[in-house]
């Protein structure tokens, strides 16, 4: 017990007019938390990049916090009910890389909610201690986990993930352009299978950026059935994201044509 | 008129009189908003949440507050009162007498150390007394303006503030002080006061029985800043609410106690307490006794619905609680009431009293000193014909509660409508008595190193007291780019943001960084203070180390300081990247559209013209006037004449130069934004084509064509709006008239109430009884919804003998034609079902929106009600006008009301459209999204998710930002799928900077 105990790094984005408000207000009425937060501040939680949520995993940060208006509240609206959207399909990424999904929490957080926001900085802290430092912090984060972390960036980066989260409310709550609306349940299907697939794409991809591997090697590396493998493989031919490198022997061999994303 | 003033005087700074000033103030005159309280704010500032949204009070009123208290044309006028007024509407002269606070107004900077270590404690009125607060304090924490005051009625004076005030600020010695001060016009919006409980109402226990609370006690309840943090809990022995009464009209229709008038809003605010209360304490069980659900408001009948059916809130309707008794030992509450013609006991954890609305206790001081005419009541008398904002003294207007008890938005269109009339009194005076600020010329920085000044606040010992504030500046001066840092005991200071100048200057910098209290409420000051030294403002940047650092880890000095030093990290971080940002300016054509040529329509285009723009009214029939060419009568007793009103009317609008009408006419085409819109109307066949700089939607509505109850088989039966055109004509010789309520309407299909035709019904009653009081007249309703002061007039109706048997949806009335007309309705008191034959049946039909709403929302791309009304920007805040900039409603268009209400409404859009056409060019913020256009591929997802209409996609496809609709939310950029969208002052550049900033150290 001599050794310090873990004290989580956490970032936290916090939208201007409600929860941003809230944290000043605990402040205000005194309301004590531990110091483990550090505050960014966005105009509406509707900013959120699920991918810079990703990106600050990469960077080693034990626990992200998100704050925004409750439902109703938002002051441009709906920016929040976007983010809900988005946040849930980061956890869903977060959890593909294999990392605890618990790491990243949401909450609405009103202006007149200080001491809740003071609760939720106590609560949160020490959730996160009870998960221990996320493997990629430090000086030797895992490897396979960096790797994994980069792919799910990658894939919420990518056109298809982007695309359909911004139009999930429309699309389950108002309608389509047929005017029609499709089930949560149904939504929720097809959106795990886009984030399945996408995430393993780019996982795919990060592995033959330098050296050509083939199916077999993919399918070893990441884990999965030789046939979802070439599947994948057909897809980014198509999608020209993924070239044959060579042939050996009966075994082809692909590398990735994808210029490299700045991270 | 050469003598006229430019400024305006607001008397009462609750959400009317800050709505007031800040049309005003947007829209170039000077005002002086006068409060008694030491802060604005008003009853609102008290409230948890507010119904049919469940919003939070405090989230949606904060920008407001905050606008107004550093709004350069609004001064605050706090602890004070009126002593007299001299002159006339044009050039008042307004004496004001303000109380002493004992505090240095321009020294004090909110920092709270003197409330912390005062010794005395007093009751603390903010939370109804449920909590104490100390001798020198603030009303609540988010106080406007944030500065302290010191009680003197409980002040000891043992000088502990003194000093502990590193600031100076506390001045024992302080006098009272008067000034005058010369407006061409006034606002009342005193707002009211509540009921007397105590001394009035002795039989509900209140003050006797521990566990009976005011509905607004047990509001402070609800709030998570209120005393039990947001649980309701028996303040008899501190146990979890399980079972809740609440009695309504305690106060209110009540003539025995002077009150007969109906306070409009408790119906809705115990729904709304009953829901919330039940999220707060799970498994609650909320009984409302009532007589009438007054839920007449804009989608409130849904609210209503939901609370039953959802919530499983229990109604309990047609009970007028008589009194309630304790059970001394448990101080459980016995409520007795009528069930089934039976009368039931029940015992409640609690009951919450529904305090009725009274007009302020000064009221009557006020109209002494003002020289205007109260009501009855001792409200504001409004009494002119359609003149609902006029008080009885020219160039004094009433907004808000003060005219009769109201809610927030209508308070809010009110206090909007109020300041159109108060600033067309002195239209020639715009801008004359504003204050200008000229800044110089600004530094050309961009493609220069960053130069980053940083100056760390001790706020006190706010921050010092736990934050090495020394330590973090050595630090800040080794971190990359900073060229200054320094330490402040207040940075907010005066002589600090001079001394913030000179080291611009000196050390040329090219960003600024405070680390402090929040940007929330000091960014505006110390961006200020960068353009003051030529350094565009958005090259600023804060970290927060008070309110979100040094308060909330008092105990933990070492890590608080390496917070605070990680925070100034991260916007050292963010400000190297930070970019010189524009106000694109565009200009604004100084005329309005006005869609629609009924009363809304008419009263707006009068009121544009009377603030000096031009009007284009485009009427789809050959004649002005709208659904009231239908209606004859104001309310009975009175003698106005109301066609002889609208012609009068109708002439002004046809000789007014400014206002151009087009009849017969629909819109074709809307194209532009703010400030230039170009429309196509389509008049007879021919085409036109108009630019106007804003555009009013007062479409109007239409009365329901029943389809039950014989309507259109027997010519007996007609709608209200028809059995009055006959009444007009002296067309009625009937021994008995039913009428029918709710006809087309709070059903299925339109689940909603319109609100006038209860209040219509008691009227054409009454004008029957005038007219032949030996007819009898049946009401058959659900609810009489007669709210507000018409209250009286169901009450004389009553009295003259009109009989009102209420239904339900099991107990509808049956109507038969057996060789005449025949209604048989179960009459409850007698228990049994009973036979009328009326010689007349009138259904209170629906009023419905017009059909052509929905193709007008598409053109205008603004969103309609479920309902198919449409659909404001906010329901509390922003009743008059659309998410997207320049477009307002009002009338039927927004929903079923009154004439007063639309003229109300009307004029508030026309005050709305002032802030907008009173400039000569608007500036778009500088914070904007923009859109890479070599990346865009047009695929619209950022079109589809705007809220505000910003973003187009122009003719090759490619999205494109409306800066001056767009509100910088930067949904767009984290939506954008091709990631070409992006958010000036929140890029992903500077989000990571301080996203890597706030784990590693950097060098």
């Amino acid at each position: 017990m001599a050794e310090t105990e873990f004290e989580p790094k956490i970032v936290g984005f916090l939208c201007n007019w409600c929860s941003y408000a809230g944290a000043d207000l605990a402040g205000v009425s005194r309301f004590q938390y531990p110091p483990n937060i550090r505050i960014i501040r966005v105009m509406c939680s509707g900013r959120i990049d699920p991918y810079i949520v990703l990106e600050a995993f990469t960077q080693g940060v034990d626990g992200v916090f998100i704050g925004g208006c409750h439902p109703g509240d938002c002051h441009y609206l709906e920016g929040n009910y976007q983010a809900e959207r988005k946040i849930k399909m980061t956890r869903q990424l977060v959890k593909k890389a294999g990392l605890e999904p618990e790491r990243l929490r949401m909450e609405w957080v009103a202006a007149s909610e200080g001491e809740r926001f003071a609760i939720l900085m106590r609560e949160f802290p020490k959730q996160i201690q009870e998960l221990g430092p996320s493997p990629l912090s430090g000086e030797k984060p895992d490897e396979k986990l960096m790797a994994n972390i980069n792919a799910a960036k990658l894939a919420a980066l990518d056109f298809r993930l982007r695309a359909i989260v911004s139009k999930e409310r429309k699309i389950v709550e108002q309608g389509n352009v047929y005017n029609e609306t499709k089930s949560q349940e149904e939504w929720d299907e097809f959106m795990e299978d886009a984030i399945e697939a996408e995430f393993e794409r780019k996982r795919l991809l990060g592995l033959i950026t330098e050296k050509p591997m083939s199916v077999k090697e993919l399918a070893s590396e990441i884990d999965l059935p030789t046939d979802r493998i070439l599947d994948h493989v057909v897809f980014l031919r198509k999608r020209n994201q993924l070239a044959l490198d060579s042939i050996e022997g009966f075994t082809p061999k692909y590398i990735s044509i994808v210029p490299e994303v700045k991270a | 008129m050469t003598d006229s003033v430019g400024a305006v005087m607001v008397v009462g700074g609750g959400i009317a009189g800050m709505q007031s000033s800040l049309d005003l103030a947007d829209s170039g005159y000077r005002v002086y908003l006068v409060d008694k309280s030491p802060s604005i704010g008003g009853a609102m500032a008290q409230l948890d949440k507010t119904f049919p949204t469940n919003d939070c009070a405090m989230c949606i009123m904060a920008p407001k507050l905050v606008e107004t208290g550093r709004h350069r044309n609004i001064d605050l006028i706090t602890n004070s009162t009126i002593d007299k007024i001299e002159g006339k509407a044009g050039n008042f002269k307004v004496t004001v007498s303000k109380k002493s606070r004992f505090i240095d107004e321009s020294k004090c900077t909110g920092c709270g150390i003197c409330t912390q270590k005062c010794p005395v404690e007093v009751v603390d009125e903010y939370n109804k007394g449920l909590k104490v607060r100390k001798a020198i304090f603030v009303k609540y924490p988010q106080a406007v303006p944030l500065i302290f005051s010191i009680d003197k009625d409980y002040c000891i004076g043992c000088g502990n503030c003194e000093r502990l005030c590193k600031a100076g600020a506390i001045v024992y010695s302080q006098e009272p002080e008067t000034k005058v001060l010369e407006v061409g016009s006034i606002i009342l919006s005193p707002g009211f006061d509540e009921f007397d409980l105590v001394q009035k109402r002795k039989e509900y226990g209140y003050g006797r029985f521990p566990n009976v609370v005011s509905s607004l006690e047990l509001e402070r309840m609800l709030s998570a800043t209120g005393p039990f943090g947001g649980l309701v809990l028996r303040p008899s022995d501190g146990e979890v609410v399980k079972k809740i009464a609440f009695v309504q009209c305690v106060g209110s229709r009540d003539r025995s106690i002077g009150n007969p008038y109906c306070s409009s809003v408790c119906c809705m605010f115990a729904i709304k307490e009953a829901v919330i209360a039940q999220e707060h304490n799970p498994g609650l069980e909320a009984t409302i006794f009532f007589m009438d659900m007054r839920a007449f408001g804009k989608e409130f009948d849904d609210y209503y619905v939901r609370a039953e059916k959802e919530h499983g809130i229990r109604f309990v309707k047609n009970n007028r609680i008589s009194s309630i008794a304790e059970d001394p030992i448990t101080n459980n509450l016995l409520v007795t009431f009528i069930d089934k013609g039976n009368l039931v006991s029940e015992v409640f954890d609690m009951v919450a009293l529904a305090v009725g609305m009274t007009a302020p206790k000064d009221a009557k001081d006020l109209s002494e000193k003002l020289g205007v005419q109260l009501n009855p009541y001792d409200f504001c008398s409004t009494d002119i014909l359609f003149s609902p904002l006029e008080t009885s003294k020219p160039g004094i207007f009433v907004g808000g509660a003060f005219g009769a008890p109201k809610d927030i938005p209508d308070s809010v269109s009110e206090a909007s409508g109020a300041a159109a009339k108060a600033s067309s009194v002195i239209a020639s005076e715009r801008g004359k008595l504003v204050t200008v600020k000229e800044y110089p010329p600004e530094k050309e920085v961009s493609g220069e190193e960053p130069r980053i000044g940083v100056f760390i606040c001790h706020c006190g010992i706010n921050i010092g007291g736990v934050v090495d504030v020394p330590g973090v500046v050595e630090y800040a001066k080794t971190l990359p780019n900073v060229a200054y840092a320094e330490n402040n005991l207040y940075t907010c200071s005066q002589d600090t943001q001079k001394k913030i100048r000179e080291k611009i200057e000196e050390n040329n910098l090219n960003r600024v960084i405070v680390a402090s209290c929040t940007p929330r409420t000091h960014q505006p000051l110390f961006q200020n203070t960068c353009a003051e030294a030529g350094l565009n403002p958005y090259l600023f940047e804060m970290a927060n180390i008070r309110d979100q650092c040094s308060w909330v880890h008092m105990h933990e000095p070492a890590k608080a300081t390496q917070k605070a030093k990680d925070l100034v990290r991260m916007v050292v971080a963010k400000a190297g990247l930070l970019e010189p940002l524009t106000r694109v300016p565009i200009e604004v054509k100084p005329s309005g559209l006005v869609i629609g040529g009924g009363l809304s329509g008419i009263t707006a285009a009068q009121e544009l013209s009377k603030q000096g723009f031009e009007a284009f009214i485009v009427e789809r029939e050959n004649e002005l006037g709208g659904l009231m060419k239908r209606v004859h009568y104001e309310m009975v007793g009175e003698k106005k004449d109301v066609q002889k009103k609208l012609k009068e009317l109708i002439k002004n609008v046809n000789s007014d130069k400014k206002i151009h009408v087009f009849t017969n006419s629909t819109v074709k085409d809307i194209s532009g934004y703010i400030g230039n819109f170009k429309t196509t109307i389509d008049q007879n066949g021919e085409e036109k084509e108009i630019e106007h700089g804003i555009v009013i939607v007062a479409t109007g509505g239409m009365e329901h064509k029943p389809k039950e109850y014989l309507y259109g088989e027997n010519d007996n039966v007609m709608t209200q709006l028809e059995f009055e055109g006959k009444l007009a004509k002296k067309k009625m010789d009937a021994d008995t008239v039913v009428m029918i309520q709710c006809v087309g309407c709070r059903n299925d299909e339109r689940p909603y109430c319109s609100r006038v035709c209860c209040t219509e019904a008691v009227k054409n009653a009454l004008k029957v009884k005038e007219m032949n009081p030996a007819t009898s007249v049946y009401v058959l309703f659900k609810d009489i919804r007669t709210y507000g002061f018409s209250e009286v007039f169901y009450e004389e109706a009553a009295k003259n003998g009109v009989k009102f048997i209420r239904y339900d949806d099991e107990t509808k009335p049956k109507v038969a034609d057996k060789k005449g007309l025949e209604v048989k309705i179960w009459e409850p008191f007698l228990g049994e079902e009973i036979t009328i034959k009326p010689d007349v049946l009138v259904l209170s039909a629906a009023t419905i929106p017009h059909p052509d709403n929905a193709d007008l929302a598409q053109m205008l791309k603004v969103p309609l009600s479920k309902h198919k009304f449409f659909l404001e920007a906010h329901m509390k805040l922003r009743p008059v006008e659309f998410a997207t900039e320049g477009i307002f409603l009002c009338g039927l268009a927004h929903s079923p009301k009154f004439f007063e209400e639309c003229v109300s409404q009307a004029s508030a859009a026309v005050s709305r459209a002032a802030t907008i056409l009173s400039k000569k060019t608007l500036e778009a913020e500088g914070m904007v999204s923009s859109i890479d256009e070599d990346i865009c591929s047009g695929c619209g997802t950022c079109v589809v998710i705007c809220p505000f209409n910003a973003i187009e996609k122009d003719e090759n496809g490619i999205a494109r930002v409306t800066e001056v609709l767009c509100k910088g939310c930067g949904t767009c950029a984290a939506s954008c799928p091709e990631k070409a969208a992006s958010i000036k002052q929140f890029t992903d550049e500077q989000l990571i900077a301080q996203v890597v900033a706030a784990v590693k150290e950097v060098n």
